[in-house]
């Protein structure tokens, strides 16, 4: 996916804009506020439905759309694909217990990393908890991999 | 009358206000967007917290990402400078508009002219949350941005049941922890 040997130039400076943006954004959507992401799940404010599917009609155009001019990144040369994960139980899973940390703390990644641009220091301890939980799937799914015989990428 | 009632029922579902939301949401997608256009990668938020714990752990697992973690820590500092952007600018009132929505909700620091936003949701509770949402997310193969902006853009079957999955259950636990009373 990304490049191994040779790196273009442009590829990390890009990288860092397109992040740039989406913190932006995340910024001038009021996102990066825990309180009102939990007010949308309380049912007082709906906008965050503009925020996500805004955006996802905004990259639905960009996935579907730059196929009709062009097959493969210029900065990667890898060829333009969707993001397609396989259905299985774990997503449902994985799903289901991200589902309670959102509804609990309001803060999901992304908005998380906005909401210490945005001055919000207090987030370092939701960061951290993400870190942690990241860590203990890890080490349960190395343990289990390793028991199960040969290592397989899931992801 | 029937669209003034209309009108009343907008205001009850955005009291808020929708414009700031939708800008908001545009840039986010265009963010996504300019990475791909470049590079063809759908970027998500999560699998930084796994690639990232790869420079410190050696556990089989985190090893995969070795190839794209430091494009992700890239890609999360960037988010963290584009919204302390928002917060020099708008947050901080230097720049003004009226599709942007002052914030209604914590509490506002000034340090130099700048203006910062802190949360009061109490901290066990993020720090509780982020744990489920690091188990969650990676073993759920997306979060919001990954499921929920780049997988629901791709039309992807995994993501829509990832996204719908998160959304429910995220509104029945906040709407229980709210029952009970705890605020903020």
């Amino acid at each position: 996916m990304s490049a191994d040997h040779e790196q273009h130039p442009l590829f990390l400076p890009l990288v860092f804009a397109g992040g740039l943006i989406f913190g932006f954004g995340l910024g001038f959507s009021h996102m990066a506020q825990p309180e009102v992401v939990l007010n949308f799940l309380q049912f007082d404010d709906f906008g965050l439905l503009f925020v996500m599917f805004g955006a996802a009609v905004v990259t639905g155009i960009t996935f579907f759309g730059i196929k009709q001019f062009r097959s493969t990144a210029p900065l990667t040369g890898a060829v333009y694909g969707r993001r397609l994960k396989t259905l299985d139980k774990n997503v449902v899973i994985g799903g289901g217990i991200f589902g309670v940390g959102w509804g609990l703390s309001g803060i999901c990644p992304g908005a998380a990393y906005a909401s210490l641009g945005v001055g919000n220091i207090t987030i370092l301890y939701g960061i951290a908890g993400m870190f942690v939980g990241a860590y203990l799937q890890g080490y349960w799914r190395s343990a289990s991999a390793e028991s199960d015989a040969p290592a397989a990428a899931a992801d | 009358m029937s669209l003034s009632l209309l009108a009343l029922a907008f205001g009850d579902l955005f009291p808020n206000g929708i414009e700031h939301y939708a800008v908001g949401g545009l840039f986010v997608g265009l963010g996504v967007a300019v990475i791909y256009l470049g590079t063809a990668i759908p970027a998500g938020a999560s699998t930084f917290l796994e690639s990232t714990l790869s420079y410190a752990s050696n556990l089989s697992r985190f090893q995969q990402y070795r190839p794209s973690r430091d494009w992700r820590v890239v890609f999360t500092l960037g988010i963290v400078a584009g919204a302390f952007v928002y917060a020099a600018t708008f947050q901080s009132g230097l720049v003004s508009s009226s599709l942007h929505q002052p914030a209604t909700t914590g509490e506002f620091l000034e340090v130099g002219g700048l203006t910062l936003w802190l949360t009061e949701v109490q901290p066990w509770r993020l720090f509780l949350g982020g744990v489920l949402i690091g188990v969650g997310t990676r073993l759920g193969k997306g979060c919001t941005s990954g499921h929920g902006v780049c997988g629901v853009g791709s039309a992807s079957g995994a993501s829509f049941v990832g996204v719908a999955t998160f959304l429910l259950i995220a509104i029945g636990v906040a709407q229980l922890v709210a029952a009970l009373g705890v605020s903020p």
